[in-house]
């Protein structure tokens, strides 16, 4: 029976909950002309909900019969998650007015999406973890094909739909042969089955492997990639920004969570696939990118090496590696936020473009913008002192220590070769010749955002500190 | 002869597999119709139930069950938002066919 201290613990969730369901109420009886409304309301319950996970006491909590966890790495990813989910809205806000596709479900979908994800970074069971997953992808497949008069928007969700439900099959179907080789599914259940045991049997070894290729497909590393490109390149631009941040953050959290707590005794097994998966996600990002014309699409494959070298954290599975995970994930935040915003403000009087060859000559028509690209650009590409840099840094290193030289030496490599077309990038701004410039003033939210990211990347080596030391806190949650 | 006849787990575990390929061939294999992706979708959860279901009966253990229910009833809501998508794709398209599915190469 679930009692207060139960519901006290998934205070933010539950008021997640609340929020959509009220603001649905709202959007059905004023209809479509308070969408903006909503959207302010939606990025409201983020603050609040934001403010509830802050709040709660660190020490690690768990309720509903050992389904659902919240401790301090929780709060440190929703607190992410709710940060991305914000923005994603904020940036939102312009573009589904000009595009006419201004309706109220669009911020209650979103709150659907940040409420699936915040489950499946507190699921503590395979029942709760499947639950979280399938609320936030059914949310996301829908805002995929938002505009759904356009042919592009369509066709990504519905390709983005199909991939998902297989990826969630077999996901589903991992879970199942865990749940019978071990015969429990709340994952300190499942560790207790397997303590003192250095190998685990083969049933178990395959739905491990099933498990990781479901989890595999939602943070999009290789070779589970494919939705990701055809998805961001057709998804309304908004919505890819969206998709880019906090989906990826909470599947990785889950994706650790997942692995680490209750398959510790024989990380041996499950080492080795992440360790294929990363390296592969990482050449694959540096290498497909270079020959992409549409910034949409470079971001995907930008995402799909950063999903790799986040992976490297994952692979060491220990303290140090996840705490590099979570510095990684923060500062992939602010540089992917950022970078969207600035495409968000790629517009010309003929509607939105995306190539990478509109960009040019944007140093002349719009300095400001292309100087906060160009520390975007730089960050990723993971030059020094930006925020990019300590990332990777703090992967590599938890990788070094964790003896996985191959790993750490691969990812130095592609993130050499994936600097490219980053500075590539720089170089059409401010070497070639300018087109027509972009249009109006950008908005003041836009503005703001863009400002805040760019200050948290170039100001991170200041704060690096306490940065990392809440991290580490985070970290330490997860893995003792 | 009745211990030739008994089913026992590695049989459902065995048509659960199978079923599951069935499935995940389906949707590679299939050129035709969008809506064939869709019920290997379902075979697939269904390979899963069965799984399930079976792991909880040889097991003697509710858990197993329970994770049936919910797999099925999210399944639904899984068919429904499929069909609403594939919908409003034709609306625009004008066709379902899997080839026609082209707009950006991967």
């Amino acid at each position: 029976m679930a009692n207060a201290p139960d519901f006290a613990t998934a205070a933010p969730e539950i008021f997640l909950a609340l929020a959509a369901m009220a603001l649905l109420m709202l959007g059905v009886f004023r209809g479509n002309q308070s969408t903006r409304l909503l959207c302010w309301l939606a990025v409201a319950s983020f603050a609040v909900a934001l403010l509830i996970v802050l709040q709660a006491p660190a020490e690690r909590s768990v309720a509903f019969a050992g389904m659902y966890v919240a401790d301090s790495f929780t709060a440190f990813v929703k607190a992410m998650v709710l940060i991305a989910s914000a923005a994603g809205l904020i940036m939102s806000m312009g573009y589904i007015r000009d595009e006419g596709m201004a309706r109220f479900e669009y911020p209650v979908l979103f709150v659907l999406a940040a409420l699936g994800m915040m489950m499946m970074i507190s699921a503590n069971d395979l029942i709760a973890l499947y639950m979280g997953i399938e609320l936030q992808s059914l949310a996301l497949y829908v805002i995929a094909a938002f505009q759904r008069d356009s042919l592009r928007s369509t066709e990504a969700g519905l390709k983005y739909f199909v991939l998902g439900a297989l990826s969630s099959g077999m996901l589903l179907y991992g879970c199942s042969l865990i749940y019978g080789f071990t015969g429990a599914t709340g994952f300190d259940a499942i560790a207790g089955a397997l303590k003192g045991q250095d190998h685990a049997g083969i049933g178990l070894i395959v739905g491990i492997v099933f498990l990781c290729a479901g989890l595999a497909f939602k943070v999009s590393a290789v070779p589970f990639h494919m939705w990701t490109p055809d998805v961001y390149e057709g998804a309304p631009t908004p919505v890819t920004a969206f998709f880019a941040v906090a989906p990826k953050i909470a599947a990785l959290a889950l994706f650790m969570r997942a692995l680490i707590i209750p398959f510790l005794a024989i990380s041996a097994d499950w080492q080795q696939i992440i360790i294929v998966i990363s390296i592969a996600s990482m050449l694959l990002g540096a290498f497909a990118a270079i020959w992409q014309d549409n910034i949409k699409r470079l971001m995907a494959y930008s995402s799909i090496g950063h999903v790799g070298f986040a992976l490297i954290g994952l692979a060491a599975g220990s303290t140090e590696g996840v705490r590099g995970v979570l510095i990684y994930l923060a500062i992939y935040l602010a540089m992917n936020v950022g970078t969207f915003a600035c495409i968000l403000c790629m517009r010309r009087k003929t509607g939105m473009v995306e190539g990478i060859s509109d960009l040019a000559g944007l140093s002349k028509s719009n300095p400001l913008m292309a100087l906060a690209l160009a520390i975007f650009m730089f960050s990723m590409a993971g030059i020094p002192p930006l925020g990019g840099f300590f990332g990777k840094f703090y992967v590599f290193i938890a990788a070094v220590n964790a003896e996985l030289y191959t790993l750490a030496v691969i990812g130095v490599l592609a993130s050499v070769v994936g600097a490219f077309y980053y500075l590539r990038i720089i170089k059409v701004m401010y070497f070639d010749e300018p087109g027509e410039p972009f249009e109006g003033p950008m908005s003041v939210e836009m503005r703001t955002i863009i400002g805040l990211c760019s200050v948290f990347v170039v100001f991170f080596a200041f704060y690096t500190a306490p940065f990392i030391a809440s991290a580490e806190i985070a970290a330490a949650a997860l893995v003792p | 002869m009745m211990a030739f006849l008994e089913i026992g787990l590695g049989h459902y575990l065995t048509l659960a597999a199978v079923v599951f390929t069935i499935g995940v061939f389906g949707i590679f294999l299939n050129r035709k119709n969008v809506i064939i992706i869709l019920m290997s979708i379902e075979l697939l959860l269904l390979a899963v139930n069965i799984n399930l279901v079976a792991f909880s009966a040889y097991l003697h253990d509710l858990v197993g069950q329970i994770f049936a229910l919910f797999v099925l009833t999210v399944a639904a809501g899984e068919a429904a938002i499929g069909l609403a998508i594939i919908v409003v794709y034709f609306r625009n398209r004008g066709t379902i066919e899997v080839e026609d599915i082209n707009l950006m190469k991967g």
